[in-house]
């Protein structure tokens, strides 16, 4: 038999039970949607991961102390290490030893709060270099200057400040040249950056700026850095710089067994491999628990399936009396079956795809968040084809039921 | 050789500890061109026979050949296939299919053969023509009455243009006079286009359309005689018999 008959007898057959069949279809909807939805929310937040990881820069090489973290202590870890050092910091510097380095500089957090007046706020407090800063995340100043060497060196209390701190501290006054208090000292405010929102993992408009020299003096008291940020010559050479950097680092610090590493260094490829695989691995997992519903779905399939062999047991005993083989038959069913959750497939795909563009619109507008919608295209085509895979798996078991059946008895059949 | 060859048919049926002889011992032959009523009372194995002889069914001893074959010397596809192409079924429940229409109906077995696309409408136009339905061909089955459910069946068995048609009680569901438009129907078939037919009833007076009736009781063979059709075919679609009684309905 042609398949275009096959087609139309299976469509004729659902056409028949409509509302039936929609009910049918329904847990393989839900389970599709919610695999679709899963999916496309997992490559929106990696889209904007790695967007937010691309303002670092391709050439961007970041060291910090503590071993490769794999685990949230390891993190924890890092952040109390003390390897990172004014004399580590030299060492990397010098052409000698990485010699397509062309800047590295530290950094510190301070934690705290910050107040002027009667006004006070929690920023994100850095210590780093202002000219690095600004040019690595692509930074405006809308009012005052930078801080330069001089400062770095002379361990200067001055500050520049983002958007957001100037307008929680300041309202409409010009902050230029006023002292605000960190931990009960004085910084005087040099420059406002324009705003510019999240870049990478903080929020520049919260950001207070310092010397890293200033911070390390006067606020966290103490000689180690949190972290160095360096830059290579091209993204090129980023791999050999890092090689580069891990043996100056190994060879200060004596060690001989890359696994007892006091330090760890990260490229924003890295980074984002990183960010890549944890979001992977969520997403699987999640896609993994709603698989479950889809066997639950195909059972009702199935199910449905049965019933309907049953109720036309007169038309298969009919159909093999003129002529329908047994795999006519089967195919018959396992078509309608194949067809029925396919067309849940479909349904699913519109409805996720729907759903998702819902999402990325609401997380874009209440969190101001660069999200782009993506039809997830792999998403859809495994939908389809988990669709198709379930009706014919569960659709075997009744369409073979259908084929066994002797036409004389389903004549009889009342 | 026969179309048709016959010899020692028995058919047992067994059903948990019981045994039920449908058919014992039957013998007969039927030529091509034949128009043939078997006749019995309800459970004297007719049914059961026709069955064996659509290839439906297998016996459970003796010899059954259609065109020199028996049920053994074929393939379960190729019984399908000589289902398809060389018999034509037509059932007292008419079985059309639901929600179809007349067309769709009648063109059924033309999808389970390898007619060319092209000309599968034709034949079906044709076939509907030849029981009369052109003006229903767009309708669903169950708009029509019964007796026109049974003329779409009748051009769906004949839709192949098959070797013979097989007939189970096709008036058992028809008013007398459905019943003899019908039988009008087979008569033509038999004599004009020289379809061979073998009809099932236990309605003396349908049988008597028959030009030769084997009677069966109790799954054996007990006559098997000649008749002359009492009155000449009428126009199609008139009754011949308007005042049969329909005494002999089976509900």
């Amino acid at each position: 038999m042609k398949l275009k008959h096959t087609f139309n007898i299976a469509l004729t057959g659902l056409r028949a039970n409509k509302r039936r069949s929609f009910l049918t279809i329904l847990g393989i909807v839900i389970g599709i949607t919610a695999i679709i939805l899963i999916m496309a929310i997992g490559s929106g937040a990696e889209g904007l991961i790695v967007g937010e990881l691309g303002g670092l820069g391709a050439e961007t090489i970041v060291i910090r102390p503590g071993k490769e973290p794999k685990g949230p202590t390891d993190f924890a870890e890092t952040l109390f290490s003390d390897s990172l050092k004014q004399r580590e910091l030299e060492a990397i510097l010098k052409k000698s030893n990485v010699p397509d380095l062309i800047d590295a500089a530290p950094e510190v957090y301070v934690p705290g709060s910050v107040s002027y007046g009667d006004e006070t706020y929690k920023p994100t407090i850095i210590g780093f270099e202002a000219d690095f800063m600004t040019d690595a995340l692509k930074l405006k100043l809308a009012d005052g200057t930078l801080f330069d060497e001089n400062d770095l060196k002379s361990k200067a209390k001055v500050a520049i400040i983002g958007s957001k701190v100037k307008d929680e501290l300041f309202g409409d006054e010009s902050p230029l040249g006023k002292n605000i208090q960190i931990k009960n000292i004085k910084f005087r405010v040099i420059g406002v950056y324009a705003p510019r929102g999240q870049v990478v993992f903080f929020n520049v408009d919260d950001l207070i700026l310092l010397p890293h020299t200033t911070a390390q003096t006067y606020l966290s008291g103490k000689d180690y850095f949190h972290q160095l940020t360096a830059r290579a010559k091209s993204p090129a050479v980023v791999n050999q710089t890092v090689e580069d950097i891990k043996r100056t680092l190994r060879e200060l610090h004596n060690i001989t067994d890359p696994e007892k590493d006091d330090f760890n260094v990260q490229t924003q490829q890295g980074l984002v491999q990183q960010v890549r695989v944890i979001i992977n691995v969520f997403t699987a997992f999640l896609s993994f628990v709603v698989a479950i519903s889809l066997v639950v779905g195909g059972i009702g399939v199935m199910n449905i399936m049965l019933v309907s062999v049953t109720e036309r047991t007169r038309e298969i005993g009919l159909r093999k009396a003129i002529g329908a083989t047994n795999r006519d038959i089967q195919l018959q069913f396992l078509t309608e079956a194949t067809l029925l959750t396919v067309a849940g497939g479909i349904i699913s795909i519109i409805l996720g795809s729907g759903l998702s563009l819902l999402f990325s619109f609401a997380l874009s507008r209440a969190y101001e968040l660069n999200w782009a919608f993506q039809f997830p295209i792999l998403a859809a085509v495994l939908g389809i084809v988990v669709s198709g895979l379930i009706g014919l798996v569960f659709g075997l078991y009744p369409a073979n039921q259908a084929a066994k059946k002797s036409p004389i008895e389903a004549l009889r059949y009342e | 050789m026969a179309l048709i060859e016959v010899s020692n048919l028995t058919k047992i049926y067994q059903l948990d500890s019981s045994e039920t002889r449908a058919l014992a011992g039957v013998s007969f032959n039927i030529e091509k061109g034949e128009f043939v009523a078997i006749m019995g009372p309800s459970g004297s194995g007719k049914s059961t026979l026709l069955h064996i002889l659509g290839f439906l069914e297998k016996q459970t001893a003796g010899v059954y050949k259609f065109q020199g074959k028996t049920y053994g010397d074929y393939a379960e596809d190729e019984l399908a296939h000589l289902r398809n192409k060389k018999m034509g079924f037509v059932f007292q429940a008419f079985n059309l299919l639901a929600r179809t229409t007349v067309f769709d109906n009648v063109k059924l077995p033309l999808i389970y053969s390898n007619i060319d696309d092209s000309s599968v409408d034709e034949i079906t136009r044709n076939a509907i023509k030849n029981v009369g339905l052109e003006h229903r061909a767009g309708h669903e089955s169950s708009q029509l009455s019964g007796g026109e459910k049974q003329r779409v069946a009748i051009a769906r068995a004949l839709v192949n243009n098959p070797e013979v048609i097989f007939a189970d009680e096709p008036t058992g569901n028809l008013d007398s006079k459905s019943g003899g438009q019908i039988m009008n129907i087979l008569r033509e078939l038999n004599e004009k286009h020289g379809h061979t037919i073998i009809l099932i009833t236990h309605d003396r007076q349908m049988a008597e359309h028959a030009r030769r009736v084997l009677f069966l009781r109790d799954g054996e063979l007990i006559e098997d005689k000649k008749t002359e059709p009492p009155a000449p075919l009428s126009l199609r679609g008139a009754p011949t018999y308007v005042g049969a009684t329909k005494q002999s309905q089976r509900l």
